[in-house]
């Protein structure tokens, strides 16, 4: 990213072709000129408006039509946005209507279960959910994979997976999730994956696929990473740790 | 077991251990409430500092809070306790000793000695009963003077580490913000890279880049990689460029278990770096970082408060006289400090009670996007720290460290401490400043010739 040089500091703009960090940018007196402050407050405002963006269900059900798969919506037992960021026990359990309404589901056991939740940023689910699944959905439904319903998630943690995945009798879920926005991404993706979800799961037993928006970790790049993983997952019949030590293949795709 | 209670307007307030007591005097945090160890009412709390108060410094070496045959933290605690030390304060109460701490009679060279006496739960219990007024007064008495190339912590100077970070550790990145920071003052504490990946290879490459930058232009200051302690060990072995050992550490046996870590390590760790003999100055070789919270999120806390847990992590640093110790206050998240008001405060609590255990504290000045805070907190955090003697703060391009996608302070920012408080880098740094132009004899900042031999070390 280039930015407006005052006069004073020239000699240093030619540093600014290494590197994205807010390298060069002047001084008045000793402090930040108003410029680059401003830049700085309004990346830091998009993060803060990307950690209280709420999830349009409605909207996200409806886009999700095209793969033909029943969508299912669940709340985690977090009530409000500053609960959420204060008690993340409570955004890894499921609440409980939706407790409910998962014994109420008569499913059959499937392989993989998409669970979307809003994370850190819904900004990022919003953006990049159906962008991902375009391109992952139709990678494992060539591959014979069954899919679970597609679950949505509100006030939701990474964990809230191993509940929903367990309760849906999926061999595997696949949690979408927003990830916590950086000065410069909020609209940043994750999604992490674990063989045999069940309650009580630590991270240690999840594999991640971080930064995926158009300009991180592109939707196409993600998907077959994380077809890789879901692959591999399946031959080895474990995710986590063990698995990460041949994700290393993948490296420079 | 002692009986700790209190009656509060015809209620009775009891506290079953020393553990439960401190919890429940700490002034609020998200993370207590996490782990469900938090006052449950305004009046509990202070009920709880008022019973505290009354508690004996004794009490401490008897009864520990997590037990001497479970946790090495604990036998290092009491095994390493000065009692010669301890004698100036061991007929005080906890109370008594906050008031002994602001008296006037208290003063530096008081503190120094004292240091050794200190265990980390008497410092994290007075602390409780302190206002942040009161943590600023007492630790600006307080003097921790470090040396590696350079000398680190004297009254009146302040110093800041450098931060290049880089997402793919691409070395002319790297060396990019190494360049501008020094180009602003700034990296007299260390040039200290947070590495995107911890393989030794790539680590050396970042040692010998920075080793070879501090060479070419003589720069009176320490270089290192904040890779783990292993990786680092494995590179002294190898012949590798270190200065400086880095390590997170925790408060107890099982958090630092979590990060691969115990006392041994440690030591061999530390053994192997003063064998390099690379400092000039001193040889004060570690370099750690702490932060309330990391104990309870490794779920290895045992019930006891976040910033007690901190506390017994500076007895871990002590063990091995590091040339830094910096708490990154607010990396962590809103789960454990929710908002700018307890980053303050949990930071001003941390150097507080660094300082008093005799450690060269200093402070990333930080916060993630998902808490309640911005850049104004951290202006308010940055000043009472530099009125408190910080001995040292992150000084990163615009404040935005682009690996670690958190926000901290900046090169300016430290400009602006120096300018406003009137304080000066280490000794030495400030005359290299001089020598290469970057600043003047008074400390102002001068326009770089765009010639300036810095500017072609990247190209």
């Amino acid at each position: 990213m280039k930015r407006n040089i005052p006069q004073e500091i020239e000699p240093l703009k030619a540093l600014q072709e290494f590197t994205s960090a807010r390298i060069a940018i002047g001084r008045v007196g000793t402090s930040i000129p108003l410029k680059q402050s401003l830049d700085f407050k309004l990346a830091h405002a998009h993060a803060r408006d990307a950690v209280y963006s709420v999830l349009d269900i409605d909207h996200l059900t409806e886009s999700l039509r095209r793969f033909e798969l029943p969508v299912l919506h669940l709340h985690s037992q977090i009530t409000d946005r500053r609960q959420y960021l204060q008690r993340p026990d409570l955004g890894r359990k499921l609440n409980d209507t939706s407790i409910d309404h998962l014994r109420d589901i008569t499913t059959m056991s499937s392989d993989v279960a998409i669970i979307i939740a809003d994370g850190l940023s819904a900004m990022a689910i919003s953006e990049n959910t159906l962008g991902l699944l375009k391109e992952l959905i139709p990678l494992l439904t060539a591959s014979g994979y069954k899919l679970a319903p597609i679950t949505l998630v509100e006030q939701g943690r990474v964990a809230i997976g191993d509940d929903i995945g367990h309760g849906l009798k999926a061999k595997l879920s696949l949690m979408l999730i927003g990830e916590r926005p950086g000065l410069s991404s909020a609209d940043s993706l994750g999604v992490y994956l674990t063989y045999k979800p069940r309650p009580g799961l630590t991270d240690e037993m999840r594999n991640c696929v971080s930064n995926i928006r158009p300009k991180g970790l592109s939707y196409k790049k993600a998907a077959k990473k994380i077809f890789y993983l879901i692959n591999e997952a399946f031959t080895r019949k474990l995710s986590g740790v063990e698995l990460k030590d041949n994700a290393g293949l993948l490296d420079g795709h | 077991m002692t009986a700790f209670k209190t009656t509060i307007r015809h209620k009775v307030y009891k506290f079953h251990d020393l553990k439960a007591l401190l919890g429940k005097a700490s002034p609020h945090r998200s993370g207590d409430e996490l782990a469900g160890v938090c006052a449950h009412s305004y009046e509990e709390r202070v009920a709880a500092q008022i019973t505290l108060a009354d508690v004996p410094l004794k009490t401490f070496l008897n009864e520990v809070i997590i037990p001497y045959e479970d946790d090495e933290v604990t036998r290092l605690i009491i095994d390493s306790h000065d009692v010669n030390a301890f004698a100036l304060i061991n007929h005080l109460t906890v109370g008594e000793l906050r008031d002994w701490l602001l008296s006037d009679d208290t003063d530096t060279l008081t503190l120094t000695n004292l240091a050794s006496g200190l265990t980390p739960e008497m410092v994290a219990a007075v602390s409780k009963l302190m206002r942040n007024q009161d943590l600023i007064a007492v630790a600006k008495k307080c003097e921790v003077v470090t040396r590696f190339r350079n000398t680190i912590g004297l009254k009146g100077h302040f110093s800041t580490r450098l931060q290049p970070n880089h997402p793919t550790d691409d070395p002319r990145g790297v060396a990019a913000s190494i360049i501008d920071g020094l180009l602003f003052g700034s990296g007299d504490a260390t040039i200290g890279i947070n590495p995107a990946t911890d393989s030794p290879a790539a680590v050396s490459k970042l040692l010998t880049l920075m080793d070879n930058i501090r060479f070419q232009f003589e720069i009176p200051t320490q270089t290192c990689v904040l890779s783990h302690i292993t990786t680092t060990l494995q590179l002294i072995n190898d012949g590798a460029p270190v200065d400086l050992c880095f390590q997170s550490i925790a408060g107890t046996e099982k958090a630092n278990t979590s990060f691969g870590i115990n006392l041994n390590i440690i030591e061999e760790a530390y053994q192997a770096t003063l064998s390099l003999n690379r400092g000039t100055a001193g040889n004060n070789v570690m370099y750690f970082e702490t932060g309330q919270g990391s104990a309870l999120s490794a779920n290895a806390n045992f019930g006891v408060d976040q910033q007690t847990c901190e506390v017994r992590a500076y007895a871990v640093a002590r063990k091995f006289k590091p040339l830094l110790v910096n708490t990154v206050v607010g990396f962590i998240g809103p789960e454990y400090l929710y908002d700018g008001k307890q980053i303050i405060r949990a930071a001003l609590e941390d150097h507080f009670c660094g300082k008093l255990l005799g450690l060269p504290m200093g402070c990333d000045v930080c916060y993630t996007n998902h808490a309640e805070a911005d850049q104004d907190d951290m202006d308010n955090l940055l000043t009472l720290l530099g009125v408190a003697g910080c001995n040292f703060v992150m000084g990163i391009p615009g404040a935005d460290d682009i690996m670690l996608n958190y926000q901290s302070t900046s090169f300016h920012d430290a400009l602006y401490l120096r300018k406003v408080l009137g304080v000066k880098p280490a000794p030495e740094f400030e005359q290299w400043l001089i020598k290469q132009g970057i600043t003047d004899d008074k400390g102002n900042m001068l326009t770089i010739n765009p010639t300036h031999s810095l500017l072609g070390a990247v190209i």
